[in-house]
């Protein structure tokens, strides 16, 4: 379980986040969305350590994350997957080298054992056989699904995905979500997922925290977020053309 | 200026620190060798000879004078290039080569966010990146100076046998004349100076990029620039430390 504690954070005169509070549950697909600018990015990196809060805390099963030393940050670290926007993939090595360098670093393994994780991990985000492929072959779904692979890797407890939709037609938008929503499920990670997909907010929230204006506005999970009276909420959920036509309908 | 002086150090003290894993950092500072010494030995080598050749020839034309010996011809082109042409100029093209290929290596997995996913890991990204790239340099960059060092004095010499402004022979009187081993020392001590220099100025700049590919670039050239004048400034300071 993460908590997020009192987070607030400015930048310059800007107040970014204001008085954050939220529980991001384990087995869970935690939601994060907003609109842009609305601060979502700040608050995943602050979970992620990437940013120092100016005040409040974030803990990991109840160790703290904040205001500590590197070292226990990088203990902590250690146990994370993460989903860049970009992938954020190495593109200096191949497929199998970026999946494999999470085990180069933190384990003991052999290469056969390394290898067979890395085949494993491939074949659950269903890209098998690419393991020779360069970052600069691949396609974006593929390049989202080698950075949940080399997220997974080494069986991290908590699994962060910063927009994992962006920049990618539906139906791969949609492949995405059931991939990493079966993972947390079936390693009982505790996943956040930054985004503005309604499409995932509809699917896969089990928890979602609606950001605005720095703070958090609303809280709950998909079966309410329909039914919510929160304007705000609605204006951002309802906002497409397309979803505007079917609700008139 | 205080600032980025400050950042520099900052950054150089979170490059100095223990490397996560030992295996990697030996793979890293293999393919580092490779990949930043290996590769310019081929421009060293061209460079040194054509240098070491005009220069002879250029001393030849100065010193022609029946009052003063043809040995020094040799000697002069000697000093020169142990003092001054091998670690210095070599070492500015060697900025230009590696500060832009650093920069824009550490540039763009920055922009990428390829540094941030090795922070998200648990990595110390300064260490793991520059490190290697810093000892590799220290080691390789001497190594190329002594190969500039050697090429450019055969390149005087092949000068004298294919233009005749000299005799061979006398060439090689006055390579052995009056020769001082300290010289050597002074041209490696400025070699290392300046490898670090062209390495850790090029990576601060390359780590500290904030934007996207226009930056990068940007960053290359701020690289060299910056490497280049380091060096020219410190060669004065050295010059004046350890020679006079």
């Amino acid at each position: 379980m993460i908590e997020v504690k009192n987070i607030t954070k400015r930048f310059g005169d800007h107040l970014v986040l204001d008085d954050i509070n939220a529980t991001f549950e384990r087995g869970k697909t935690n939601l994060i969305i907003g609109q842009s600018g609305s601060g979502k990015t700040v608050l995943m990196k602050i979970c992620i350590g990437l940013f120092e809060p100016d005040h409040g805390m974030v803990t990991f099963d109840n160790r703290s994350f904040s205001n500590v030393k590197e070292k226990y940050k990088n203990d902590i670290r250690k146990e994370m997957g993460v989903l860049f926007q970009g992938g954020a993939l190495f593109d200096s090595m191949n497929v199998e080298q970026n999946v494999m360098f999470p085990l180069n670093m933190f384990t003991d393994m052999s290469y056969e054992e390394k290898l067979e994780r890395v085949n494993f991990c491939l074949k659950r985000v269903n890209l098998d056989g690419v393991n020779n492929l360069m970052t600069s072959e691949l396609s974006g779904g593929m390049m989202k699904r080698v950075a949940i692979a080399r997220a997974i890797s080494n069986s991290p407890k908590y699994l962060f995905c910063d927009e994992p939709n962006s920049g990618l037609d539906p139906i791969t938008s949609e492949l995405i979500d059931d991939l990493i929503s079966e993972i947390t499920q079936e390693y009982n990670i505790t996943t956040i997922i930054n985004t503005h997909d309604i499409n995932s907010v509809i699917k896969i929230g089990q928890t979602i925290n609606f950001i605005h204006k720095g703070k958090l506005w609303w809280s709950g999970d998909n079966k309410s977020v329909i039914s919510s009276d929160n304007k705000e909420l609605n204006n951002f959920l309802f906002s497409t053309e397309l979803t505007k036509r079917i609700i008139t309908k | 200026m205080l600032k980025k002086l400050g950042d520099y150090l900052i950054l150089m003290s979170q490059v100095f620190r223990k490397p996560d894993k030992a295996l990697i950092f030996r793979k890293r500072l293999l393919h580092e060798f490779y990949n930043l010494g290996y590769t310019s030995i081929g421009i060293v080598l061209i460079l040194s000879v054509f240098v070491g050749a005009v220069a002879t020839i250029l001393v030849a034309y100065n010193t022609d004078n029946p009052l003063l010996p043809e040995k020094l011809v040799g000697f002069s082109a000697r000093q020169m290039i142990i003092l001054e042409f091998s670690p210095t100029m070599i070492s500015l093209i060697l900025a230009g080569k590696l500060g832009s290929q650093i920069a824009s290596e550490i540039g763009t997995m920055r922009v990428t966010q390829q540094i941030d996913a090795l922070k998200v890991m648990g990595i110390n990204p300064a260490n793991y990146l520059i490190l290697p790239k810093i000892i590799s340099c220290l080691l390789f960059i001497p190594v190329l100076i002594i190969f500039s060092i050697v090429v450019g004095i055969l390149g005087g010499w092949l000068a004298c046998v294919l233009t005749g402004v000299i005799t061979p022979t006398n060439y090689v009187v006055g390579l052995r004349a009056w020769f001082e081993p300290y010289t050597i020392t002074f041209a490696m001590i400025k070699t290392v100076v300046f490898a670090f220099m062209i390495t850790s100025i090029s990576s601060f700049v390359g780590y500290t990029v904030k934007g996207g590919s226009v930056e990068v670039g940007k960053a290359s050239t701020r690289g060299v620039v910056m490497s280049s004048i380091a060096i020219i400034v410190s060669d004065l300071i050295l010059t004046q430390m350890l020679l006079i």
